[in-house]
Formats: structure tokens, C-alpha cells, sequence
């Protein structure tokens, strides 16, 4: 009897697998960008960058008409 | 602007290049180091000698580092366009937004897939079929950086968009006029080499350390012979595209040029500035001399812009006063305008917009069609509508001119510097302890190539001040309506942030260099992994 084929993606599944069990740096190194996106994306990002003009108004059209309004005033400040 | 207001402004253009700094400390040594590394697998997967796989696992090792400290760093940038810059993020929305979104999936799928084979897959699949991902996670981060320095030259040179008064957007109306802009494909190729510059002297550097302290002297002479003939190759391109590069700043952005040359008063046979101190006096409106010293090659610059001695080159005072003959990037003639003529012009497109919008509101299409097209005659100066004075349209000279001379006095250095190496470690049997001064030079060298490269940036930033989008964003028009107090905090958050990655960026780097124990290597399982 032929030996039988372990199907594509089991092996690719297994290849993942065994690559990230014997880490060694690679596993300090995920620590860290795991940190670094959870501080970027949980902390930073939802604290201290808002989207601007989100917190003005969720319309498309609405935010033409505060872009529209900022450029234009923006210029009569300026002079 | 009110003091007020320039402030924030300031704060938060100090942020965005806070942020763009530390990231491009990453970034050159992930674009340099991938290739070196491919280039080593390389000459393994021909040569089937085991030491060039264990050359390729080191320098391996470290790309891996770097790049997952690096990574995401740039994403903060775009966290501060829809924040700090939300003007100008609708503004640009369509064109800029294209370029990134294509970079992230490309950056998830080439960079993520392939470089999962590269480290996880060393006697897992073929020889072949290893340095395949390894050359393909190589061209998956240039591809990535393809697609940024794309978005970042339709800012210098808009085009392929119309302005829609409607929406208050700029639509993109041709994407291969963006993707092929002159200025996008040089600045690629002249990034991306240089990059390959920075990683070979990181390479060398660390292989000079490797030869002071008299360890792994193969893996130190290899790699030192590939980076410096790499390097070496590199440079001369680097050199070749930043030629190009002026040639295209001359016509694309003339007030950088000259602001890069510490130039007020231009001319024909305009000779360029080898080294030079600038007169810390010098007003575009006084007579005192630009510079305190000066060195100066004639009709250098007249060549440099324009390959013709006798061009004429125009300097900051030109550019205010307008009316000399200029030529377009198309090559076409055409009369310079003044500041004061683009001024003007400005504040007819910004009415222009004005008068639509108003014209729109009561329903009255005949004006709607009369502003849109007045509005459309002027849109190349829409940004002048925000200058009051002209000396707002005039780079900060010192920065862009230190700035540029750096990069290239750093940049004939490392042309003599490749020689140099491989001369003396290119040879057969070199003696590493008679040339124990160059290895220490080696070593030495790391540092000025990050500010060669960081030089570069500056020069190409600060220098198109102050526009975000050339001619037709100042910055000061960009900017959200915030609390300065709101930027200056997340400021200071993402120097801490930055600071604590580059430590550990660096810290775990000179671990694994100062672990590295290449002949012991030779008996280990070649199954471990990173």
C-alpha cells in the first residue's frame, strides 16, 4: 500500500505549527510587536487619535460642507 | 496666523516628522539587509557551501529583528492624518488612500507568507523553493515601500487628479499618471538604493566588529566582500538617482533647489556649492552675502539642473520675483510667475470655491459652471490663497541646506569607503590585524550612514515647506482645529514609545551579534529556528 497523502493545507497548518513552537528569539520578537500593536491600536489610537472629523459629523456630505467651511474661513483668518 | 495657531501647527508637523524619522531608522536596514541576505542565500544555493547558509542565518537573524520592531511604526502616521491633518486627509482622501491600501494588502500577503517560509522553512522545502521566499519577502518590502514613496511624490508633484468643488476632494483621474509620475519612480529607486547603501555598511560595520574582536573572521570576510561590492554598486546608483533627483527638483520644486544651494540671486552658469557655511544673517531681503565660506565648482549647478553650463538657475529672490523663462518637467517653456501673480491667483481659486459652494446652495448652475471653471483655470496656485507674506513660501534654508550637504558629502564618503574595503578585504587571505584602523573605521561608519539617510529625508521635507501638497496645501491650511496641548502630549507619548522600541530595536541586535559563534554553528542542527 501507497502511503497517503497528507492533504495541502494540513501540512501548511503543520508548517506554522512547528515553525512557531521552536522559536527561540522569534518568540521575544512576537512579544514585542504584540505589545507594540495592542499600545498602537488599543491604547493610542482609540485615546489620542480620533478620527477629527468623525467627531464632527458621520455624513460624507456634511464633512465637504466642514472642509469646505474650514479652507474658506481658514483663508479669511489668514488675511 | 495667529501665534496660536502656528504653534499647533509646528507641534504637529514636529510630530509627523518625529514619527517618519524614527520609522525610516527601520525601514533602510530591512530594505538593505533583505537584499544582502537574499544575495547570500544566493551564492548557497549555487555554491552548496554550508558557511554561506549560516552567513545567510545571521544576517537573517537581524533583518528578523529589525523588522518586527520596525514594523507598524509608519502606521502612526496615518493615525495622524485623520487627526491632526483631517483637512487635508479628506483633501487627498482618493489619491492617497489608494496607494496605502494597496501597500498594506501587498505588505500582509508577500511580506507575511513569504517571510513565513524564510525563517520557518530551512530544510522544510527545497533550496529552491527557500531562496525563492526569501527573494520574493526581499521584493515584497521594496513593493511596500513602492507604494508609500508613491503617495509621498504626488505631495511633491500633484498630478493625475482634478479638484472636485463639490465634494471638496481631489479624484483621481489617471492612476498610472500617479504611478508613473517622474518624481514617484525617482524617488523609489533613489530611496530603495540607498537604503541597500545603509545595510551594506551596517553589514560591514558589524563584520568589522566581528575582526576587532578576532571572532568569526570567515563569516566577517565574506559578508564584508559582499557588502562592499553590493555597496559599492549601490552607491554609484544612489549617486546616479540623486542626479536625477535634482534635475527633476529643479523643475518639479525650484524654491527646494534652491534653498537646498543656499541660493538668493540665481544666474546662468550658476556654479554649485561644494562645502560652504551659510551667513546665519542672510534675509531674502537684504544684501548681505548668502554665505560666511564657500567652496564652489562653477556652472556646476546650471549642469546639474538643467546639463546645460550656460542654464539659467533661479534662487529664491527669482522665484519671489518671477518672470524669468523656466521649463516644465514636460520639457515645456514657460515665464515664471512671481509670488505675487501666484498669490493672486490663489485667492481667485479659493473665491472661486467659495462662490460655488454659495452658487450651489441657491440652486444657480449658470454660477456654479462660471466659478468652477474660474476655479479650475487657477487650481495649480489654490494654495497661495493662504500666503499673506512671501517669505511664508521660502523652506527654512539652513535645515535644507546642512541637511543636503551632509547627505552628499556622506554619500562621496561611502563611495571611497566600498572601495576601500574591498580593496583591502576584497583580496585573497586578507590580514585583518594589519588594517585593524579600517575595521574600527567600519565599525564607525554605521552611525553616519543612518544620518546620510535620515539627511535625505530631511532635505526632502523640509525643504518643500510649506506645502503638504505642492503649490496647492500649505501646511497651516492642513491642520485640524485642536488643542495644541492635545498634540504636544501625544508628541511626547510617541517619543517615549519610539525611544523604548529603538532600545530594544538595538539592544536585542547587539545580543544576537555578540551571541553569533560561527564556527560552533557549523555542529549545530540546522533545524533550529529563529
Amino acid at each position: 500500500m501507497g502511503k497517503e497523502k497528507t492533504p495541502f493545507l494540513i501540512t501548511v497548518f503543520r508548517f506554522y505549527r512547528d515553525g512557531f513552537r521552536s522559536m527561540t528569539i522569534g518568540r521575544t520578537l512576537w512579544a514585542i510587536i504584540l505589545i507594540k500593536l495592542f499600545i498602537m491600536f488599543a491604547i493610542i489610537r482609540v485615546f489620542f487619535f480620533p478620527d477629527f472629523l468623525k467627531t464632527k459629523t458621520d455624513s460624507d456630505q456634511d464633512k465637504s460642507e466642514y472642509v469646505g467651511n474650514e479652507l474658506i474661513q481658514r483663508n479669511n483668518t489668514n488675511n | 496666523m495667529d501665534e496660536l495657531t502656528t504653534t499647533l501647527v509646528d507641534w504637529a508637523r514636529g510630530q509627523s516628522a518625529l514619527t517618519a524619522m524614527y520609522h525610516w531608522l527601520f525601514v533602510p536596514l530591512t530594505l538593505g539587509l533583505s537584499v544582502i541576505m537574499s544575495i547570500c542565500e544566493t551564492i548557497y544555493f549555487k555554491t552548496g557551501n554550508d558557511e554561506w547558509k549560516r552567513i545567510t542565518k545571521f544576517w537573517m537573524t537581524l533583518f528578523g529583528v529589525n523588522f518586527a520592531i520596525g514594523i507598524a511604526t509608519g502606521i502612526i502616521l496615518e493615525f495622524q492624518f485623520g487627526t491632526n491633518w483631517s483637512n487635508y486627509s479628506w483633501f487627498v482622501g482618493d489619491i492617497f488612500g489608494a496607494p496605502l491600501a494597496i501597500e498594506g494588502i501587498m505588505a500582509f500577503f508577500l511580506e507575511s507568507i513569504f517571510s513565513a517560509v524564510m525563517f520557518f522553512g530551512w530544510n522544510k522545502v527545497s533550496k529552491g523553493f527557500h531562496l525563492t521566499a526569501t527573494w520574493l519577502t526581499t521584493i515584497g518590502a521594496s513593493l511596500s515601500a513602492l507604494w508609500i514613496l508613491i503617495a509621498n511624490a504626488w505631495m511633491q508633484y500633484p498630478v493625475g487628479m482634478k479638484f472636485n468643488p463639490d465634494t471638496v476632494r481631489n479624484e483621481m483621474m489617471n492612476f498610472g499618471e500617479v504611478v508613473f509620475s517622474p518624481v514617484a519612480i525617482d524617488k523609489f529607486f533613489h530611496t530603495v538604493i540607498s537604503s541597500w547603501v545603509l545595510g551594506s555598511v551596517f553589514v560591514i560595520g558589524v563584520s568589522c566588529w566581528f575582526l576587532i574582536k578576532n571572532r568569526n573572521s570567515a563569516l566577517a570576510l565574506k559578508s564584508i566582500k559582499v557588502a562592499s561590492i553590493f555597496g559599492l554598486i549601490a552607491i554609484l546608483l544612489t549617486l546616479y538617482t540623486g542626479d536625477s533627483s535634482a534635475k527633476i527638483v529643479a523643475k518639479v520644486q525650484p524654491m527646494k533647489l534652491a534653498a537646498m544651494e543656499g541660493l538668493y540671486e540665481g544666474n546662468t552658469h550658476q556654479a554649485i556649492t561644494a562645502f560652504g557655511i551659510l551667513n546665519p544673517e542672510k534675509k531674502y531681503n537684504n544684501d548681505d552675502d548668502p554665505f560666511l565660506w564657500a567652496i564652489q565648482i562653477p556652472d556646476g549647478l546650471s549642469i546639474l539642473a538643467y546639463r546645460k553650463a550656460g542654464a539659467f538657475v533661479g534662487g529664491i529672490n527669482d522665484l519671489i520675483e518671477g518672470g524669468y523663462e523656466a521649463e516644465t518637467i514636460k520639457g515645456e517653456k514657460y515665464i515664471m510667475p512671481s509670488m505675487e501673480e501666484r498669490m493672486k491667483s490663489g485667492k481667485l481659486a479659493l473665491n472661486a470655491l467659495a462662490g460655488f459652494r454659495q452658487a450651489k446652495s441657491e440652486g444657480n448652475s449658470d454660477d456654479m459652471a462660471k466659478y468652477q471653471e474660474i476655479l479650475e483655470e487657477n487650481y495649480p496656485n489654490f494654495g497661495y490663497a493662504y500666503i499673506n507674506d512671501v517669505s511664508q513660501t521660502i523652506p527654512p534654508v539652513d535645515i535644507v541646506f546642512y541637511a543636503f550637504h551632509t547627505m552628499v558629502l556622506l554619500g562621496a564618503y561611502f563611495l571611497l569607503f566600498f572601495i576601500v574595503m574591498l580593496c583591502v578585504y576584497g583580496r585573497k587571505n586578507p590580514n585583518p590585524h594589519r588594517y585593524r584602523w579600517l575595521s574600527w573605521v567600519g565599525l564607525c561608519s554605521i552611525p553616519l550612514a543612518y544620518i546620510m539617510s535620515e539627511s535625505g529625508w530631511v532635505t526632502a521635507e523640509v525643504g518643500r515647506q510649506p506645502w503638504t501638497i505642492q503649490d496647492v496645501l500649505p501646511t497651516f491650511a492642513s491642520i485640524s482645529k485642536l488643542s495644541t496641548g492635545s498634540v504636544q502630549t501625544t508628541f511626547w507619548l510617541f517619543l517615549i514609545l519610539f525611544t523604548v522600541l529603538l532600545i530594544a530595536d538595538i539592544w536585542i541586535i547587539i545580543r544576537q551579534i555578540k551571541k553569533e559563534d560561527f564556527d560552533k554553528s557549523a555542529t549545530q542542527d540546522h533545524n533550529e529556528s529563529y
